[in-house]
């Protein structure tokens, strides 16, 4: 084909020789420009990324900070300009942001703990000689790659007060129907159904890959010393499994505080983004969305978001603390 | 060219079976002991209940309304799914059938996109020494742990100054490139070429980019299919972004269209749910034809972060 020809025998062995032919200023123009391509492509092939994420994804989060100290409402621009801390001095009074923080962290709590373990188990029955692998994994992984509007909306239905399937079932039980919007505890059983059935096939998966890359010497040295699999799933698995778990505890941590699809679409009446009719599964997430796109307050929903960010970062390192903590305990 | 013949890109089988032949030994790993019936039965019903909601979807959006109240329920499908997409694509306001579009054309440039940018980037990042390589990498990594979210009200303000509110770009742009996606690509790349190819080709005189179009390139393919099914997936399913800067246009993605078709006066769960029936379809049918490369995949990606 059509690569630049350079006889066998003569390859050198440094870069940049001149073909033998060439004149001796195209010559040294050629290696002044594959001297070039050699020090900054490299910086041309990488840019866009940087680029990318450096407006769309750091400038913004910069830019908030920004917003949260000025009053920015969207219906009216001309009463724009700096408030100095009154965002954040609102958002400490604001008793829906406190119920909102109490939803969203009890919400994470009772969806992540029993998740995660969930998921540790899942994974160690699939660590095992199976026939139907394939299949097994990817069953698993199914709810992982369902469309989360869709999926909110079938458990929407299956909740429903009227014609909804758990009603139905209790109903068979000769239970009352229960209004699941309606109270506290029902709503988030919901809500908490649904965040675990989407995401704990997909712990599962990552926690098997994990568990796979595990010596396998480890656990023959363990049976030679007596230790059952139970022992061995304790005092071998788990405690190298600790990067891993690390790792989905942390992003379950930062993916949970931020839930926002689920009580948006379990609502009846989406469209006031109120997370049930007394606030009863309002998140944080939602409600800065509520702020900024239904009273079109941007300045104080910028606030909260900083706020989210602080309370994120607060609670993921004690989680990533914790963790350790307990991964080290042999 | 011989020289740089397509070299055979590793297996990224990570499924970590031992080989066939290895005599079996009493303990061992878990990997390595058959399961035994109790296993299978907690699986299976795990399967089931991975799939059920899939399965009630169907059932829900294949009746009417007045079928569902029924004490006990049916959980057999009617006859009425036709008919309720039928309604679904009548629906004002929800663009069903446009919205559908959108979504294919947004998931296809971004897939297309993530696949030329994280390559070339994962190339440099794999195969080209510069300065300042490894820490930019640090970068790049770290950047996957940011949480974006929290950004979304300037980024609204960002796009209410690109004039992109309501508009696809909106929703395409911020996407054309990943971390996820460079991270994966330098993973496969420094696992699938030889340095002594790259460096052989540099003495014959090859161009950066010749390098990468006549000798990476070729052998992307297997790391090309999982990012981009991962990718096409995940875009497809996008669903707050889109939410907050596309709704109330025309300009929707399916899945904002269906939480246009569960909110109102009166919520029509079959309508709703055969809405989520043909949003779900174009994932279920790439999840069947190649779930196991994206299981695989995601498998892969795990074990190397």
């Amino acid at each position: 084909m059509s690569a630049p020809t350079v006889p066998a025998g003569q390859r050198p062995g440094r870069t940049g020789g001149p073909p033998p032919s060439a004149s001796a200023p195209r010559a040294a123009w050629r290696m002044r420009l594959s001297r070039f391509d050699v020090k900054f492509t490299p910086y041309l092939l990488i840019a866009p990324f940087f680029l990318l994420f450096g407006v769309f994804g750091l400038f913004p989060l910069l830019y908030n900070i920004v917003v949260s100290f000025r009053n920015w409402q969207l219906d009216e621009p001309e009463s724009n300009g700096w408030t100095g801390f009154d965002n954040y001095r609102y958002m400490l009074e604001d008793t829906e942001m406190w119920n909102a923080l109490y939803n969203t962290f009890g919400l994470f709590v009772i969806s992540t703990v029993p998740q995660l373990i969930l998921a540790l188990v899942l994974a160690a029955l699939l660590n095992q000689k199976l026939r139907f692998q394939t299949f097994f994994r990817m069953g698993v992984l199914l709810p992982y790659i369902t469309p989360i509007a869709a999926s909110t909306l079938v458990f929407g239905a299956v909740f429903a007060r009227e014609i909804g399937l758990a009603n139905s079932l209790l109903q068979q039980v000769g239970s009352t129907p229960v209004d699941f919007k309606a109270d506290v505890w029902s709503s988030w059983l919901a809500i908490v159904t649904m965040v675990n059935w989407r995401w704990t096939g997909y712990w599962a998966i990552i926690f098997l890959a994990a568990m796979q890359s595990i010596p396998k010497d480890l656990y023959e040295a363990a049976t030679v010393d007596g230790a059952g699999s139970i022992a061995q799933f304790r005092r071998i698995t788990v405690p190298l499994l600790r990067p891993a778990i690390l790792f989905a505890v942390v992003v379950s941590t930062i993916g949970g505080l931020q839930l926002f699809a689920e009580p948006l679409l379990f609502d009846d009446k989406t469209q006031d983004a109120n997370g049930g009719s007394a606030h009863q599964f309002q998140t944080i997430g939602l409600y800065i969305y509520k702020t900024a796109w239904k009273t079109l307050d941007l300045g104080q929903a910028a606030a909260m978001s900083v706020g989210l960010f602080l309370f994120i970062v607060l609670i993921t390192s004690i989680n990533a603390w914790f963790t350790n903590r307990i991964g080290g305990r042999r | 060219m011989s020289t740089v013949a397509t070299p055979s890109p590793p297996k990224t089988d990570v499924g970590g079976q031992a080989a066939p032949s290895r005599r079996r030994r009493w303990g061992g790993s878990p990997s390595e002991q058959p399961a035994g019936v109790l296993t299978y039965i907690a699986l299976v019903v795990t399967i089931l209940l991975s799939a059920f909601p899939l399965y009630w979807m169907f059932i829900v959006g294949s009746s009417t309304d007045e079928e569902l109240g029924k004490v006990p329920p049916s959980v057999v499908p009617s006859d009425h799914l036709i008919d309720n997409f039928r309604d679904v694509f009548a629906q004002e306001n929800a663009y069903f059938i446009s919205s559908m579009w959108n979504s294919l054309v947004v998931s296809v440039i971004v897939t297309v996109s993530v696949l030329f940018f994280c390559s070339l980037a994962g190339f440099a990042f794999a195969k080209l020494k510069f300065r300042g390589r490894d820490a930019l990498m640090v970068l790049l990594i770290a950047t996957m742990t940011i949480p974006n979210q929290l950004g979304q009200v300037a980024l609204y303000i960002i796009m209410g100054k690109l004039n992109w509110i309501q508009q696809l770009p909106s929703v395409i742009v911020p996407g054309l490139v990943t971390a996820f996606g460079v991270f994966y690509m330098r993973q496969f790349i420094i696992e699938a070429i030889p340095d002594e190819l790259v460096e052989a080709a540099r003495v014959d005189g090859a161009s950066t980019f010749r390098i990468y179009w006549s000798i990476v390139m070729p052998t992307l393919r297997p790391a090309a299919g999982v990012l981009g099914l991962l990718t096409f997936a995940s875009t497809w399913n996008d669903f707050q972004w889109p939410f907050i800067v596309l709704f109330g246009s025309e300009n929707i993605t399916v899945q904002v269209s269906l939480s246009t078709l569960a909110s109102g006066q009166i919520i029509i769960f079959s309508r709703m749910m055969a809405g989520a029936v043909l949003a779900t379809i174009p994932l279920l049918v790439v999840f069947f034809l190649a779930g196991k490369q994206i299981v695989a995949g995601i498998m892969e990606g795990a074990v190397k972060s």
